[in-house]
């Protein structure tokens, strides 16, 4: 069993700008294997650029961000290896349209892993039946529902073998009757031991599955704490403000 | 109450489906009437001026010259041959112009949204100039350049060995004929074929195994080196057929006129910035999303250009490039204007001389016609077959 407590991801005074604007300030965070972590806060904090840094889909101009090891410079085979031991998850899914869910799936292990396309479509198969959606293997996405489309979305994460699963917001996009089936999902593989980062405003989820929940506000970590008291006992003022408005 | 005895009676001309019939049929009728009209009066006139209709005169002989030809032609021929002529410019240039406009329409597409600032802005520049320039002026410009700027034969420029600049075109040293070159042919031929079949076999085994297999210089060593091998294994023939000056213009070699360069130059200038502007779109249609999530998986950006961008590219690409051709294939027609012998330019004169308009006419319109259907058709095939299924 690897080591829980030695940290997967390491963020120091991680800084960006966005031309003029200063996106996210002095940001320090450190996950460890294993650890689950819930992100809120109100639009345009920060929260979603700032797991966007963590796989240089953004890219950063201060500071320091180590993941398993590895610094994410601009050397590209360093960015190449994280996005590979990075999965992540979208708000709008993004799965590729013109490929049935099955190619979705072993696109990655196919051209980045290398894997033989039979061993490929047995892994895919296999994560295809843990997202409980096995018999839509060979449709399209357009022919899914939102919720099956994101349950696909994290299964061809899960595909890559990742070590970390980045959540953007992933049940925002969704009817309302379809977020428990993603939600579902996601609880199970924090019961199989993943380390996620999820992004969200689902309470009832960051209070079963997170071990830290964060609040952003303005590019920076106003608040974290684990969730009882992050919920029944919050210490700053925006916090307070922030849950009363989500909680009515 | 039941459903019939309720349903109130609808006037004939308030019920849709019955309305559509009458103006179906009040639109046939006018479409009828006037063609009738109009060959009625055809007729009539050409029976009052004496006309003889019918397309016996292409049996005729032309007795007139045309500048330049891809087939033995001489002033001697029927007016059929002389047509045939103009149709082979016709698509001699229409050809050569789509080949180079995708070519250099992709390049500046794709230029257009470079994260580089002076190539992003040139490209922008060329689009915009070449796309608001009408194409007529282009064609003057081109052809004005090539017939003033140009020394006479006689003072022809020679800026390397074997390639002549003047105003009577372009001469340029061939390699001079041998059994080789035929051979060289069909020994590229099999190479292209062999470096297919490499490809097929890499893709398989990737999908067996996993494993990649380089194709690209395999695939130049083959359809290149062969044809080399030919041309070694011959003695390396190196015999050149080059052009010479001969009383008033060059003689050998391949001479291309400057009406040819000219048409080929503007037709090819102002619709590859059309087809670069289609290229753009097309790009832009895919989304960001589909790009980072691509990323995020880890695929290399050429794989995430092959395997994600370009197949959905493709279908908000190929219908606007289709018509981009049929533009470059009718806008050649203005090559009347600098006097490259095109179809219709063929056509124009043998109207003069004949007198029967209607039949040149309907001619130009029947092969026009046949071009961009024929076009279409095939464009259709492959926007078919690269479309998104999706559903």
């Amino acid at each position: 069993m690897t080591d829980t407590t030695d940290p997967i991801i390491q963020v120091k005074n991680l800084n960006k700008w966005y031309g003029d604007f200063h996106v996210l300030k002095n940001i320090n965070l450190e996950v460890k294997r294993q650890e689950k972590i819930v992100i809120c806060g109100p639009s345009g904090s920060g929260k979603s650029t700032l797991i966007r840094c963590i796989n240089r889909l953004e890219e950063h101009q201060k500071g320091k961000i180590i993941v398993d090891g590895i610094e994410l410079t601009n050397n590209l085979k360093n960015i190449e290896t994280i996005r590979t031991e990075v999965g992540m998850v979208f708000q709008h899914f993004n799965l590729f349209p013109h490929l049935t869910i099955l190619d979705n799936l072993t696109l990655g292990p196919i051209w980045v892993r290398k894997t033989p396309k039979k061993q490929a479509e047995e892994t895919a198969m296999f994560y295809l039946e843990k997202v409980k959606i096995a018999e839509q293997a060979n449709k399209f996405p357009g022919q899914l529902s939102g919720g099956q489309q994101q349950r696909v979305a994290i299964a061809r994460s899960l595909c890559m073998k990742p070590k970390v699963m980045l959540f953007d917001e992933p049940t925002s996009a969704l009817d309302p009757e379809m977020v428990k089936e993603v939600l579902d999902v996601m609880v199970q593989l924090s019961e199989e031991g993943m380390t996620m980062i999820v992004v969200s405003h689902e309470m009832g989820f960051a209070k079963t599955v997170a071990q830290r929940v964060m609040l952003m506000d303005d590019g920076m970590i106003l608040e974290e704490n684990n969730p009882i008291d992050f919920f029944e006992n919050p210490q700053h003022e925006r916090t307070q403000f922030f849950l009363s408005q989500i909680l009515h | 109450m039941t459903p019939s005895e309720s349903e109130p009676k609808v006037p004939f001309w308030l019920d849709p489906g019955k309305r559509a019939i009458g103006f179906q049929i009040i639109t046939c009728l006018m479409v009828g009437l006037l063609a009738w009209y109009l060959v009625n009066n055809t007729l009539v006139n050409m029976e009052k001026q004496s006309i003889a209709s019918g397309f016996g005169f292409l049996e005729r002989e032309a007795a007139f010259e045309i500048g330049e030809s891809l087939i033995e032609y001489s002033a001697s021929d029927t007016y059929a041959k002389a047509l045939f002529v103009g149709v082979l410019n016709t698509l001699k240039v229409s050809f050569i112009g789509i080949v180079l406009c995708l070519i250099i329409g992709l390049f500046i597409g794709v230029a257009r949204l470079s994260t580089n600032w002076l190539v992003k802005k040139l490209a922008m520049i060329y689009i915009e100039v070449m796309q608001n320039i009408p194409v007529l002026l282009q064609l003057f410009f081109w052809y004005a350049l090539f017939y003033e700027m140009f020394p006479s034969p006689r003072q022809a420029l020679n800026p390397m060995a074997g390639l002549f600049l003047c105003n009577r075109g372009v001469a340029l040293a061939v390699p001079a004929s041998h059994p080789a070159y035929f051979q060289m042919f069909i020994a590229m031929i099999l190479g292209l074929a062999l470096g297919f079949g490499l490809k097929h076999w890499v893709k398989k085994r990737k999908f067996a195994t996993g494993r990649d297999f380089p194709v690209l210089w395999p695939f130049l060593g083959l359809s290149l080196g062969l044809p080399l091998l030919v041309w070694v294994l011959h003695g390396a023939p190196i015999q050149m057929d080059v052009p010479e000056l001969k009383g008033f213009n060059f003689q050998g070699g391949i001479m291309l006129s400057p009406e040819f360069f000219a048409l080929l130059l503007g037709l090819v200038i102002y619709t590859s910035a059309f087809v670069a502007e289609a290229v753009r779109a097309g790009i832009q249609a895919v989304s960001r999303g589909q790009t980072e999530a691509a990323m995020s998986i880890g695929l290399k950006k050429k794989h995430i250009l092959n395997l994600v961008i370009l197949p959905q590219a493709l279908r908000v690409i190929i219908p606007p490039l289709t018509s981009q051709m049929l533009n470059l294939t009718k806008n050649s027609s203005l090559a009347i204007a600098i006097g490259y012998p095109d179809f219709v330019s063929v056509a124009n004169t043998t109207i003069n001389q004949t007198g029967q308009s209607i039949e040149g006419v309907a001619m130009i319109m029947a092969c026009y016609l046949f071009f961009s259907v024929s076009t279409s058709i095939f464009m259709n095939w492959y926007n078919k077959k690269s479309k998104l299924v999706e559903r």
